[in-house]
């Protein structure tokens, strides 16, 4: 993203003594701490006294922060949990935020001022990165592939024709409210809350379980999105620092040019460090321990080079994963591997939750947000309007060209799964105030758009899925038949692609496999491994699941049998 | 109707109604049968076999075998101008091969084939169409699914032996590296323990499972969607006349 204020992020831990300038994550340049300030680690000096026990508050302040907050955010998940009724029904996410709302009351009541804030900073360093990482590596290439011209139609099409709808419009209304502002700034405030999120697709998706091919449209479009919202964000707020009468024709050419210099670009460092990634795990034999943390390093590089260079970062991790996922998970060994998959999805779920909570505690802080009832039901309004005419619209077209048609049922859910959530929230605060007079009345949109979209979609998604009777996925590990014949099959299509003379989906794809298995896999995989094939990859790793089944139906018996009987295990039960 | 001369264009449409294939789709595809047999009436193995992209396909064999299958026609050489006797219905869109069961017996392989089996092999391919209901789904899920299990069942006998089985999982793992044959025979050996296991549960130690019966087939490969994944796009436009100096691909 753009410019923002670094320094805020950086804590100066000086010895006790000092006085510290241990920022905490507000917003506003305040004295820190809840409370306790900058007291000195040695209050008084007696004189040469030895104190036994001392106040080092100063000197731990900002990890001791950071470490309670992830605490009570878990804490909040065991909590949600007890109640099997109550999770059912209502989305983590939703509870989240409604925690957040009242954790953000505590705050300002105890404090007179809202101390913590969603920053824009932390968000798109730390927080934002780690569950698009996540997502981007384990994303199932396959699908994402087969479905790519979908993705890409409702991410750059799609996004850019709600944008600019609702800015226009959103310009049109503005009679209707107190809103000052011009035609660049509701462009502007169009751009950035027309953008499907993948955090609040993630955390709302993943809870109703629809069909594979639906979740990947959904899922994909939000994360290819991220270059079209990059750039809109970027042209617009240039085009409002400069003044909207100086703004040329050159300007929107130059505006163009810099989406597909985004994309492309951020598509292909991402694929760069695939390669390195690749390549290195190839030889971490000796060095298994550490195997885990190249993949981190690397999928988190690959991010923060595309910010470097002002290209997509999203779009950077996402290839960086889906490119170096089949690489190195068979590089690395077992443990590694189940490392990596636990630690991301951690840290992920951690991260989802952080922001939740923060949204919820941002939006109590009032004196960053300015009311007007014409603009926010204004907005709502025409995001599901012209969500919806957008995803029928463009199902029209795609259908003329896929081989599996979206009904009105997948519209359906592709409209009302357009959540909006943190990134936009993220973006609208990031605006400069000073530039963006109505900065205020934005925030507040922003806020409720967010919410209504990630709490009352989110609690009626699964109702309506239901009530649809949209297909959900099965979810199942597939089995040694499963993986014959998918193989097969895949060479079927081919050869009858083949004989039939056209050159299509398949046999591109067989193409590509050959020249993977010609150059890429040599290049990239480790000599042991190369020369084994999937499907001998696949039978082994069927035959360990299927063994730790066993092994564990076994010892579930024997404990059953235990308790059953309450004697001990010697009891000879065959 | 004999063996009168009838126009091609009364033929393709008449193949058009019985296959569900636009006339189109089935002018290239004519145009791509003349490519392949040089211009005569009917094509061998051999003009198959010669396709270039298909050298590197480890399942070459059955699928050219696929084509050439005498259970799934009539006969196995039609006549050019003969509107052929075909004992099979249709509905609105695809064939229904459900007749093939009652030519089970006849085993073994043509050695020519014409245009029209072409077609017919080549309609199993084709994608489902928005307007189909749930029956025609399904009974379009079962002809794929019968095809598929054809083209395994390399002897025609009705069940996929463990023996055929091997040789499928041995052309798959052919061409990657140094796969032994045992790694083939155990992967096959534990498929087939899944299908018995799945299908026949109160199979004692010492009863000897036959082979995979299409019921079976049809049941081990429920969880992948047949129906919408196994096709491939038909060309409407004509693009033969675009590909320059490939005529021989």
């Amino acid at each position: 993203m753009c410019h923002w204020d670094t320094a805020q992020l950086r804590p100066e831990r000086g010895r006790h003594g000092a006085s510290d300038v241990a920022v905490a994550r507000s917003a506003v340049e305040e004295p820190p701490g809840p409370g306790e300030g900058e007291e000195d680690g040695n209050p008084h000096h007696h004189g040469g006294g030895y104190r036994v026990v001392q106040w080092e508050w100063s000197y731990v302040q900002t990890p001791y922060i950071i470490a309670t907050w992830l605490l009570l955010a878990s804490v909040a998940k065991i909590l949600f949990h007890f109640s099997q009724r109550f999770t059912t029904v209502v989305p983590e996410s939703c509870m989240l935020i409604l925690l957040g709302l009242v954790l953000g009351g505590v705050v300002l009541i105890a404090n007179e001022k809202q101390l913590y804030q969603l920053e824009p900073a932390l968000f798109f360093l730390f927080l934002l990165p780690t569950i698009v990482g996540d997502a981007g590596y384990f994303m199932p290439a396959r699908l994402f592939f087969d479905n790519l011209g979908a993705i890409l139609t409702y991410a750059v099409v799609g996004t850019l024709w709600n944008a600019f709808c609702t800015g226009f419009c959103l310009y049109a209304a503005k009679l209707l409210g107190r809103v000052q502002a011009d035609l660049m700034d509701f462009l502007l405030f169009g751009a950035l809350i027309s953008a499907v999120d993948p955090v609040a697709v993630l955390a709302v998706f993943e809870e109703v379980h629809v069909n594979d091919t639906l979740f990947i449209i959904v899922f994909g479009e939000s994360l290819v999105n991220d270059a079209v919202t990059v750039v809109l964000y970027k042209v617009y707020i240039s085009f409002v620092e400069v003044g909207v009468d100086n703004v040329q024709t050159a300007d929107y050419f130059k505006g163009v040019a810099s989406f597909l210099i985004v994309s492309i670009g951020g598509t292909l460092v991402g694929l760069v460090f695939a390669l390195i990634l690749g390549f290195i795990t190839r030889f971490t034999k000796k060095v298994r321990i550490i195997e885990p943390l190249f993949v981190f390093l690397l999928v988190y590089l690959a991010y923060l080079t595309a910010e470097l260079f002002s290209l997509s970062a999203i779009l950077s991790m996402t290839f960086c994963g889906i490119g170096a996922n089949k690489y190195v998970e068979a590089n690395i060994s077992q443990k590694s591997r189940t490392t990596v998959k636990y630690t991301m999805k951690t840290l992920a779920s951690i991260a989802e939750t952080i922001i939740f909570i923060f949204l919820g505690i941002s939006a109590v802080d009032k004196s960053k947000w300015a009311w007007d009832t014409g603009l926010v039901s204004c907005t709502l309004v025409f995001i599901f309007v012209f969500r919806a005419a957008g995803v029928i619209g463009q199902t029209w077209v795609l259908n003329r060209f896929r081989l599996v048609p979206l009904d009105k049922i997948d519209q359906v859910v592709m409209s009302y799964g357009g959540l909006r959530g943190a990134v936009a929230f993220a973006l609208v605060v990031l605006l400069d105030g000073k530039q963006v007079k109505a900065k205020d009345y934005f925030v507040a949109t922003t806020i409720v758009v967010v919410f209504f979209t990630v709490m009352f979609q989110g609690l009626t998604i699964k109702p309506l899925v239901d009530w649809l009777k949209v297909p959900r996925s099965t979810n199942r590990k597939p089995t040694i038949n499963e993986e014959i014949h998918e193989r097969a099959f895949d060479h079927t299509l081919a050869a009858v692609e083949d004989i039939a003379g056209l050159q299509g989906y398949h046999h591109w794809r067989d193409k590509w496999e050959q020249f993977d298995k010609n150059y890429l896999s040599k290049l990239l995989l480790r000599k042991s491994v190369y020369r084994k094939s999937e499907l001998w990859e696949a039978y082994q790793k069927i035959n360990i699941r299927d063994a730790i089944s066993v092994i564990d139906q076994v010892m579930m018996t024997s404990q059953i049998c235990d308790d059953a009987l309450r004697w001990p295990t010697d009891v000879d039960m065959y | 109707m004999g063996a009168s001369q009838t126009r091609p264009e009364h033929r393709h449409q008449d193949l058009a109604d019985r296959t569900g294939f636009s006339l189109e789709q089935i002018k290239n595809l004519h145009k791509r049968f003349q490519q392949l047999s040089g211009d005569e009436d009917t094509i061998s193995k051999e003009n198959l076999e010669s396709i270039p992209t298909l050298a590197n396909n480890p399942i070459r064999k059955q699928i050219i075998g696929a084509f050439f299958d005498k259970s799934a026609f009539a006969e196995c050489l039609l006549a050019a101008g003969g509107a052929p006797h075909f004992p099979y219905r249709h509905q609105r869109g695809f064939i229904l091969f459900g007749l093939r069961n009652q030519h089970r017996g006849e085993a073994g392989s043509c050695d020519q084939i014409g245009f029209e089996q072409f077609l017919m092999v080549m309609s199993h391919f084709r994608p489902p169409t928005l307007k189909m209901t749930a029956e025609e789904k399904e009974a379009m899920r079962r002809e794929k699914l019968r095809f598929l299990f054809n083209m395994h069942d390399t002897d025609n006998d009705g069940t996929i032996t463990l023996v055929e089985y091997r040789k499928v999982v041995e052309e798959l793992l052919s061409k990657s590296g140094s796969i032994g044959q045992e790694a083939a025979e155990a992967i096959a050996d534990a498929a087939m323990l899944e299908v018995a296991s799945t299908n026949v549960p109160t199979m004692g130690p010492d009863d000897f499972y036959e082979g995979i019966t299409f019921e079976h087939f049809e049941q081990i490969l429920k969880g992948l969607e047949m129906e919408s994944r196994m096709h491939i796009r038909f060309l409407d436009v004509d693009t033969t006349t675009m590909r320059c100096g490939k005529s021989t691909s």
